[in-house]
């Protein structure tokens, strides 16, 4: 579609409110929905807001809603949409809006202050550490996240419900916490804050975060699915309650 | 003072960058007791470390036993082509494997070898696999891994808010000002001892792998209260950006995919880097594709030209190009897919897979990638002393890419993030140390500060027209075209008056709008700072008559002896920046006798 004129909309207001507007601008080719944001910007409004850095899908800072899917607008050619089609771009819905395609995602960095440090056991006796690439190959797909916040941007436990937000963490910090759990040189115990207040019960594994992973975490399948049933082993499994005394984290 | 009316914080030290720098010198200078304040552009985790792909480069041994930091100075000051600093250089070396094994006790899950430690990769320069990785997102893990240990350390962190001005007080830091990106409000710190780690410049050029945050800030700030600037003509090109479609030219693609088996190759298939070895690197460099080849597995091989230092590289890929040797799209070919199986490419460079697949609907284990060069990095910076970090006027210290010293005329691939640690330590380090020695109250000029806010506020008020999104294209073009890979003197000297004429539209930039998260008014700000950086990197440019590392001149091809004993300092006072020719600091015997070394 080089050089082609395309039809975009794109939310612009703040806080108190704001709409839809039209854009008609030439695509070169190649771009990237970003790319599209951005000459409208050099071009026709000046002061449109919007975050972005890195433009190769690695910082995960411009995160949008782009016809009503949670994409980042970096990674989304506009190759993809059929030739004369509108493209709607509006910011991220779970957030309150700062202006434009801006959103206030400190939900996400408070959420991350309440969760336990690392810690690490002791060394070997060598003084050396040692881990073994196929322990490690299961927390190094949750260090992929980029905190692009899409998923929880489309976790329906806070997206429809603002009363949520108190009790409960969202899929990216529970990739987080199942990072910290499944480390293997971590000696912290984290189980009792993922139940009660990361509130990781509220889950119904809709698997909506796992979809539009940008870095394909298996969100639910990988870190939630296995979080709960150590909650599950740790509160409400008879045997390991009686056995309680004898069980190990990890 | 009286109270102003602008929101004002207290700090022992203001660190502004929240890259691996900043991050780091915030964890120490608050580790130091030190009452600290991170600010950064972005949202925390979001700087320019994260992109960083191939390596932390470390003489840990752990794949080389053979390696140690006397090899890790060596391969430093051989690649900066001898005009780094010497104690840089070697406390970089030295430090560096307790910096990274630092990273492991706060959560860092590097690669592992077979025996369970910390696996280390080739890269281009160095004698040994000795960068520290997590496939070729090594910078992500870098920087979530710092983030979160600072959060825990319950530093204050102050997000998307943009110091622009360094505030003094008898010549020694007093504060720092600027505006937060989301209500437009000033923000004033008072503090004893502020330190940069804001990186580079290289948003001036237009084909470039950095982000808008580039902006030279602190260089500008610094230069600005009188700091010294050196080496500022050495701009890394970086050999391989992608470049093609156009939209994504410029685009970084890891050093690493040579460091895993990648061969450069022209458009006649010929693994061209072969005829480009220059005389200073023939003795430790493969002259045969079948000891190139058997570098990778056995290190008594010498090793592939493919692997060259960056400048090297880059300006082998520039003439192949120009002799109309390159590919469709002006680059010329990485190929890995032919050399590496797919299950391999795919666990060792998910990253380069994802980007190519993505954006140019290229498969990296089937196909070839098109590379050029693309502006990644200031050697050039801000003057520190090598051991403190502190820059030439009290108060300030900087470290990482807005440092000069370290890196000399060229970076080796990897050395950046192990600057970042190694020296945004030292920076927390030294910078609370001043800040509890500091005698006396320091007070802030309100005048100053009013002066400054109205500055800021300027281009809503201005008379003119001029688009700050249409200057910043102008600028990039002409560094692009007159200040690129190759220089000649006229052509610096052209760009040098289009600086000029961009400076004075700089005056007349109107933004539209309010100041509540206005990009166009950020970028009409950034412009100081984007035109002071270009100047200065011009100006150095010309003064240095000869060729060496990220400065090539067609006009004078061959390293110079005289340059090679001179950095070039630029000074900035009443608004004009004058420049000086000064003495490389003396490298004791027993270094140079480790550069004599061969082998």
């Amino acid at each position: 579609m080089a050089d082609q004129e395309v039809h975009m909309r794109l939310w612009r207001g703040d806080a108190g409110g704001g709409e839809f507007q039209d854009y008609r601008i030439a695509v070169g080719e190649g771009q990237v929905v970003l790319d599209v944001i951005h000459a409208i910007q050099a071009q026709q409004a000046n002061d449109l807001a919007v975050r972005w850095n890195c433009k190769a899908g690695k910082c995960g800072s411009c995160s949008a809603e782009i016809n009503g899917k949670p994409r980042l607008m970096c990674m989304t050619r506009m190759n993809i949409f059929d030739p004369g089609e509108t493209i709607t771009v509006a910011p991220m819905k779970t957030f309150p809006i700062i202006r434009d395609l801006v959103t206030d995602v400190s939900f996400n960095f408070k959420k991350a202050r309440e969760v336990p440090a690392f810690k690490p056991k002791p060394k070997d006796p060598d003084g050396k550490r040692r881990m073994y690439q196929e322990d490690i190959d299961r927390v190094q797909e949750f260090h992929k996240c980029i905190e692009c916040f899409l998923c929880q941007n489309v976790c329906h436990v806070i997206r429809d419900h603002e009363e949520n937000k108190q009790a409960f963490a969202g899929p990216r910090l529970f990739v987080r916490l199942a990072a910290l759990e499944m480390h293997p040189l971590d000696a912290n115990d984290r189980i009792e804050i993922i139940k009660q207040k990361a509130g990781i019960g509220l889950c119904n594994i809709t698997k909506c975060c796992t979809e539009v992973c940008p870095e394909h975490i298996h969100i639910t399948d990988n870190a939630i699915i296995p979080l709960k049933e150590r909650i599950v082993d740790r509160y409400y499994d008879p045997i390991a309650k009686l056995l309680g005394l004898f069980s190990q984290k990890k | 003072m009286a109270e102003t009316k602008y929101e004002t914080h207290e700090y022992d030290v203001v660190v502004i960058g929240a890259g691996g720098a900043g991050l780091r010198a915030a964890v120490e200078a608050s580790a130091q007791g030190a009452k600290t304040a991170l600010v950064c552009k972005s949202l925390l985790g979001k700087a320019h470390t994260v992109m960083a792909e191939g390596g932390i480069a470390a003489a840990m041994g752990n794949v080389y036993p053979e390696d140690n930091w006397k090899v890790h100075f060596r391969d430093t000051m051989r690649g900066g082509k001898l005009l780094n600093n010497w104690r840089m250089a070697q406390i970089h070396a030295q430090e560096a494997p307790d910096r990274v094994l630092e990273l492991e006790e706060w959560g860092a899950l590097f690669d592992r070898t077979q025996d369970g430690l910390i696996l280390q990769r080739d890269f281009g320069g160095h004698r040994y696999a000795r960068l520290a990785h997590v496939g070729d997102r090594t910078g992500l893990e870098m920087i979530r891994t710092l983030q979160q240990h600072a959060v825990h350390k319950g530093i204050d962190v102050y997000m998307e808010c943009n110091l622009q001005r360094l505030l003094t007080d008898s010549g020694r830091i007093s504060g720092a000002f600027g505006y937060w990106r989301e209500s437009g409000k000033f923000i004033l710190f008072k503090c004893k001892a502020v330190v940069l780690a804001t990186g580079g410049g290289g948003k001036a050029w237009k084909v470039t792998s950095n982000s808008w945050e580039y902006s030279g800030d602190g260089v500008t700030m610094a230069a600005d209260v009188g700091a010294d600037l050196m080496d500022m003509e050495f701009m890394q090109f970086h050999p391989t950006g992608m470049v093609w479609p156009p939209s994504v030219r410029g685009i970084l693609v890891t050093e690493g995919v040579r460091g895993d088996g990648g061969t450069l190759k022209n458009s006649q298939g010929e693994r061209f880097m072969f005829r480009y070895i220059p005389e200073f690197f023939k003795a430790e460099t493969a002259d045969s594709e079948k000891e190139a080849d058997a570098w990778y597995e056995d290190k008594r091989n010498r090793r592939t030209p493919d692997l060259l230092p960056r400048d090297e590289v880059a300006r082998a890929i520039n003439s192949e190009v120009k002799a109309g040797r390159g590919t469709p799209h002006g680059g010329v070919f990485l190929d890995i897919a032919s050399r590496r199986p797919a299950d391999y490419i795919q666990r060792r460079l998910p990253s380069m897979y994802h980007q190519f697949k993505e954006l140019a609907d290229v498969d990296i284990t089937k196909e070839p990638m098109e590379v050029g060069p693309t502006c990644h990095y200031a050697m050039g910076g801000v003057r520190v002393d090598a051991d403190s970090t502190a820059t030439t006027v009290p108060g300030l210290f900087a470290a990482g890419e807005v440092a000069a010293g370290l890196h000399g005329a060229n970076r080796l691939g990897g050395n950046s993030l192990s600057d970042l640690l190694v020296f945004g330590r030292r920076a927390g380090l030294y910078a609370a140390e001043y800040a509890k020695k500091l005698q006396g109250a320091l007070s802030i000029n309100n005048e100053q500060v009013d002066a400054y806010a109205r500055e800021l506020l300027a281009p809503f008020e201005a008379q003119g027209s001029e688009n700050p999104y249409k200057i910043h294209s102008d600028l990039q073009d002409c560094m692009q075209d007159l200040v690129g890979i190759i220089r000649t003197e006229s052509e610096l000297k052209q760009a040098l008056g289009m600086i000029q004429q961009l400076k004075e539209r700089s005056r007349t930039v109107k933004v539209e709008g309010n100041r509540h998260f206005n990009t166009g008014w950020h970028l009409a700000l950034d412009l100081h700072s984007l035109l002071t950086f270009a100047e200065a990197a011009t100006l150095a440019a010309i003064e240095r008559k000869e060729s060496r590392g990220g400065h090539t001149r067609d006009d004078y091809p061959n390293t110079d002896p005289k340059f090679a004993k001179v950095n070039i300092v630029v000074r900035k006072a009443d608004g004009a920046m004058t420049l000086a020719q000064e003495p490389l600091p003396e490298m004791p015997d027993d270094l140079k006798a480790l550069l004599e070394e061969k082998n």
